[in-house]
């Protein structure tokens, strides 16, 4: 490894903060330059990201490329320890691709009260959190930087959001971080009581999760995944846990919905395929049932409030929830297949929804609303920006072809056959009853398009001149649509980066699965 | 003549070892110039005692670290009774940087205030002296000596603005309910010498770990002990005092009283627990629990109703005192626990230190300019004063323990006693510290809240003008703090040092 490549994933994660410390120096009032360093900032962190795509080893997706392995803080023997994996690798090109174009579709369209020095700073230092916590190969290190995402998300939604939001931005933050608590006990309690081959302790992800939990009760593994649970489940968010999310999403700025629904909620998702799942298999194996249960009563509960809601943000915000479910699901598999499905839905909403968020924020910022009732006939004075909403719709619902597909039908395909062990009959109810998610889905999408870009304008906006999409949207949402696009003809790009990895994570259940089959045949089950 | 002489050569004074006294001597010549100074110098030139103040205390430092290097056994004095060995080293660093810092603090506070400037100095820098004692103690009168020497000095600070109403209050309710708690643990001293026949904490160690473990005076002597400190750090229900004494003090006064001088109840405390009274963990034990579990559950609580910045902060300071006690109840489980709720405590009251002072330096500096303490006047900060906003959101957030400002890794140190102890009710503590933090971090947001979302509230955005000290005493603490949550490793291994744990 030369030089270059030890170094070049640690600034991958702390380049944007050395950005954000450089923008604390430059003077409030010289707005361009301002905006020049941070957008500069992210295009050499994505620069990088690109360098590290360019040489990572596709033969070797399952092994860390890239690690650095330092020591950190001894008295509690954590360790600086990041590498990239084919599960880190997509969101982490994720998070620096979307980072970039929120940067550039903000460029011009500061939310009141302005102020874009303190907007792009918290901006970077999220970046940062967010890198490093796809990244982290160490319990300790992965709790700071998920951590690190908090604050500049509560200022953003608190300063820069919509009249409800020192509510909503305090919500966001005191349920989170209720999660968070439980997560780091739950980080304690692995570390004590997991014990290596050698007998030491541990807050390493990759020696942790090589033992499968060794050595631990199941009544304490059920207790310990329990609070990764809670933890982890409250930033996907999965019902019960969800109600911070609508809040937030509707008052937060349209970028940070858009970093919000794009990446932030992935850190939930991420935390159940790289911590919970691999650490604890046993435990998961008893939870699975109920991470699924949760989850189809997401995609179904998502899907009604959606039916309900009169706004068009909000109403994106429940859809979150409706396709984090599914995401949900294919993790309850606890299978290749449906954490495959997962990892593709994560990138696809990311992408989707991300861009929705993008649409529904310049809507408000032309009609001066979001209400559905209000909105109409938008293809007749904006048709560009109508069309991306179909599009978007269409992506959204999982119309093959699109990215949308590839994450939730496969999702829906592996809970056909869940990981042996775990009750085919419930896993099957919730095929079909995901399935019945999936029409509700096209109903609330095609309902909310049909109100936005359908019919004719209202009277009050008849004689108001809309402008169409112009030059920083041109800029931030072309390669967003092309990579729906790609990513719906060439889904094998993701599959082929996860899939080994992947693999690995649900190895316990594997070899169990082998264990059980040549059970099987003895005693003549089908 | 001779007759005389003759006495006086038999006398054999105890041995100094003038080197590991060095702290304390250039302190007390420190603080007798000061007291000089301020007779000698006019008025216009007043200023230069707290440049002389700062540099004592610097060059107290000094010594610090020359014994630090040179690597030595404990150097113990006077029969054990006082003893300079790595922990005391650590601690009396600790003590002479919060004063260092509050010295900073002071310094444009005392010159603009109404109020005498020599006097205030001589009396922080002798409090300051109680507390470099007291990391050294090793026997009850040694212990109680340096109490009352930080104590005194510190409950005429407390009433220093002498025409105000408030701050007669701060100190006559500090004075009365701090005397009291002298003489509850004065008697408790009693109990203890009376039974071992020595005021020496090895000593009494060997006895109490030995043939006399379970007599009831004993019992009844650790118990009164524990309640004495319990008044001093104001772990509730000993309480009462701290939030009065707080608001009414003069701010730095109130930064030095809820940061060094509840360090040097906790030091004292380590001390006795952990080389006096080990055995008796069936005593002290269940009484830290206790008091634990309700000073960081009512101080909390009590914090979310607050409306004014100082006294929100001296509720979240007694909250704050409820984590550093949680080692302590876990702390005689077993071998394990022992050593890491030890480390435990010493990094809380470091970072505790860094963060708390910081919170009340930003506090000073607001208030130059609106004259106000209430938390409504931290309306819009964010819009006039940006740099103060940043810090003052670092350092809650500190308090509040989210990474990456420091307060994360002190909390993190505290589970992890928790989780080493393992018992159901040490669990029972870490999950109810867990919530703890989780309703914290309301109170803690409210005020980053009211800077960063609400509006000015008289529309007066001119900028706040911070003078060089204090910028310097924000400029340390945020250092120390982000340092801290960044890299622990760097101040977590002063904790490491278990010189008293066995």
């Amino acid at each position: 490894m030369n030089a270059f490549d030890h170094w070049a994933l640690s600034g991958a994660v702390f380049i944007p903060i050395l950005g954000a410390v450089l923008l604390a120096f430059v003077p409030k009032r010289l707005e361009v330059e301002i905006k020049a360093v941070a957008l500069l900032t992210t295009v050499v962190t994505a620069g990088v990201g690109v360098y590290l795509l360019a040489h990572f080893d596709y033969d070797k997706t399952h092994q860390l490329q890239y690690a650095v392995d330092r020591s950190w803080i001894d008295v509690i023997s954590s360790r600086y320890h990041i590498g990239l994996d084919g599960i880190s690798l997509p969101m982490l090109a994720l998070s620096m691709f979307i980072s970039v174009l929120c940067i550039v579709y903000s460029w011009d369209h500061f939310p009141e009260p302005h102020n874009p020095k303190a907007f792009l700073i918290l901006l970077l230092v999220l970046e940062t959190g967010m890198n490093g916590t796809f990244v982290a190969q160490d319990l300790i290190l992965f709790f700071v930087f998920f951590e690190l995402v908090l604050l500049p998300m509560y200022f953003m939604i608190g300063v820069w959001g919509g009249p409800n939001r020192q509510y909503a931005s305090i919500k966001f933050f005191l349920v989170t971080l209720f999660g968070s608590a439980l997560m780091i006990l739950s980080f304690l309690a692995l570390y004590f009581k997991v014990t290596l081959p050698d007998g030491s302790h541990t807050f390493d992800i990759v020696k942790l999760a090589s033992v499968h939990g060794a050595g631990i009760a199941h009544g304490a593994q059920l207790l310990i995944f329990g609070g990764l649970f809670i933890g982890f489940a409250i930033k996907v968010p999965m019902f019960p846990f969800h109600t911070w999310l609508p809040d937030a999403h509707t008052e937060a700025p349209t970028v940070g919905s858009v970093i919000l629904a794009a990446i932030l909620l992935k850190l939930g998702t991420y935390g159940f395929i790289r911590i919970a799942i691999p650490i604890l298999p046993e435990a998961a194996k008893s939870w699975a049932p109920w991470i699924g249960v949760l989850a189809v009563i997401g995609i179904i509960y998502g899907a009604l409030g959606c039916l309900a809601q009169r706004d068009m943000k909000r109403l994106i915000a429940f859809s979150s929830i409706a396709h984090m479910g599914f995401v949900m699901l294919g993790i309850s598999t606890l299978t290749t297949y449906g954490i495959n499905a997962a990892i593709f839905g994560m990138v696809a909403h990311g992408l989707i929804t991300g861009m929705l968020f993008f649409l529904a924020g310049s809507i408000q910022e032309r009609f001066h609303t979001r209400e559905l009732d209000r909105l109409g006939g938008l293809l007749l004075q904006a048709p560009r920006m109508g069309w991306i909403l179909g599009f978007c719709a269409m992506a959204s619902l999982g119309l093959p072809g699109l990215a949308g597909f590839w994450g939730e039908f496969p999702a829906i395909l592996s809970t056909y056959s869940p990981a042996v062990g775990l009750n085919l009959a419930l896993f099957r109810t919730f095929m079909v009853i995901a399935s019945i998610g999936t029409v509700l889905a096209a109903g609330y999408l095609l309902w909310m398009l049909q109100r936005v870009a359908f019919g004719t304008v209202k009277a009050e906006f008849e004689h108001e001149h809309i402008h169409d999409m112009h030059g920083p949207e041109y800029l931030a949402w072309t390669p967003i649509l092309v990579l729906i696009v790609l990513l719906g003809v060439v889904p094998g790009i993701v599959f082929r980066v996860t899939d080994k990895p992947v693999q690995k994570v649900t190895v316990a259940h594997v070899e169990q699965r082998r264990s059980v089959v040549t059970g099987q045949t003895a005693v003549g089950q089908p | 003549m001779h007759a005389l002489l003759a006495v006086a050569s038999s006398f054999t004074g105890p041995r100094l070892d003038y080197h590991a006294l060095a702290p304390e001597i250039i302190l007390t010549a420190t603080l007798v110039l000061v007291l000089l100074a301020d007779l000698v110098l006019e008025e216009r030139n007043q200023w230069l005692i707290s440049n002389l103040a700062g540099i004592g205390v610097l060059a107290s430092v000094i010594p610090i670290i020359t014994l630090a290097v040179q690597n030595h056994a404990a150097r113990s004095m006077a029969g054990g009774a006082y003893v300079v060995d790595d922990f005391s080293l650590v601690l009396k660093a600790l003590f002479l940087g919060i004063g260092y810092v509050v010295l900073l603090m002071s310094t444009n506070y005392v010159e603009e205030g109404d109020y005498y400037q020599g006097e205030y100095y001589f009396l922080l820098l002798a409090s300051l002296l109680g507390m470099v004692v007291m990391a050294s103690a090793r026997d009850l009168i040694t212990i109680f000596v340096a109490l009352e020497t930080l104590s005194i000095p510190a409950y005429m600070l407390a009433g220093w603005r002498k025409r105000d109403l408030k701050s007669n209050e701060a100190a006559i309710k500090y004075y009365l309910l701090g005397v009291l708690a002298s003489a509850v643990m004065l008697y408790g001293m009693s109990l203890v010498f009376g039974y071992t026949g020595s005021t020496v904490l090895t000593e009494i160690g060997k006895q109490v770990n030995g043939s006399i473990t379970h007599k009831p005076v004993i019992t009844l002597g650790i118990f009164f002990i524990v309640i004495g400190f319990a008044f001093k750090v104001s772990a509730v229900p000993f309480h009462f005092w701290a939030p009065d004494t707080y608001e009414g003090s003069p701010t730095p006064v109130t930064a030095f009283l809820s940061v060094a001088s509840k360090t040097a109840g906790f030091v004292a405390l380590l001390e006795l627990i952990y080389v006096g009274f080990l055995g008796r963990n069936d005593v002290w034990g269940p009484m830290f629990w206790v008091l634990a579990a309700l000073t960081m559950t009512v101080g909390n609580l009590i914090a979310l109703r607050q409306t004014n910045v100082v006294r929100l902060l001296a509720y979240s300071s007694i909250a704050q005192a409820g984590y550093v006690l949680v080692p302590f109840a876990v702390a005689g489980d077993n071998i394990a626990a022992r050593r890491s709720s030890f480390t435990a405590a010493v990094v809380y009251l470091m970072i505790y230190a860094a963060m708390n002072l910081g919170a009340f330096s930003v506090v000073i500096a607001v208030a130059r300019k609106t004259r106000s303490g209430d938390i409504s006047s931290y309306g819009g900060l964010f819009e006039y004063a940006p740099g103060l906003t940043v810090a003052m959101t670092v350092f809650l957030f500190a308090l509040a323990g989210i990474p990456p400002a420091g307060g994360w890794f002190a909390k993190l140190m505290v589970f992890r006693a928790v989780l080493d102890s393992g018992t159901t009710w040490a669990v029972v503590l870490g999950v109810i510290a867990g919530v703890n933090s989780v309703i914290a971090l309301y109170y803690y947001a409210a005020v980053a809240r009211e800077m960063w979302m609400s509006p000015v509230p008289d529309g007066d955005v001119t900028p706040v003008r911070v003078p060089a000290p204090l910028l310097a005493s924000l400029g340390l603490t945020g250092l120390v703090v982000m340092a801290i949550g960044v890299y622990p490793q760097l101040f977590a291994h002063f904790g490491d040092l278990g010189t008293l744990v066995r």
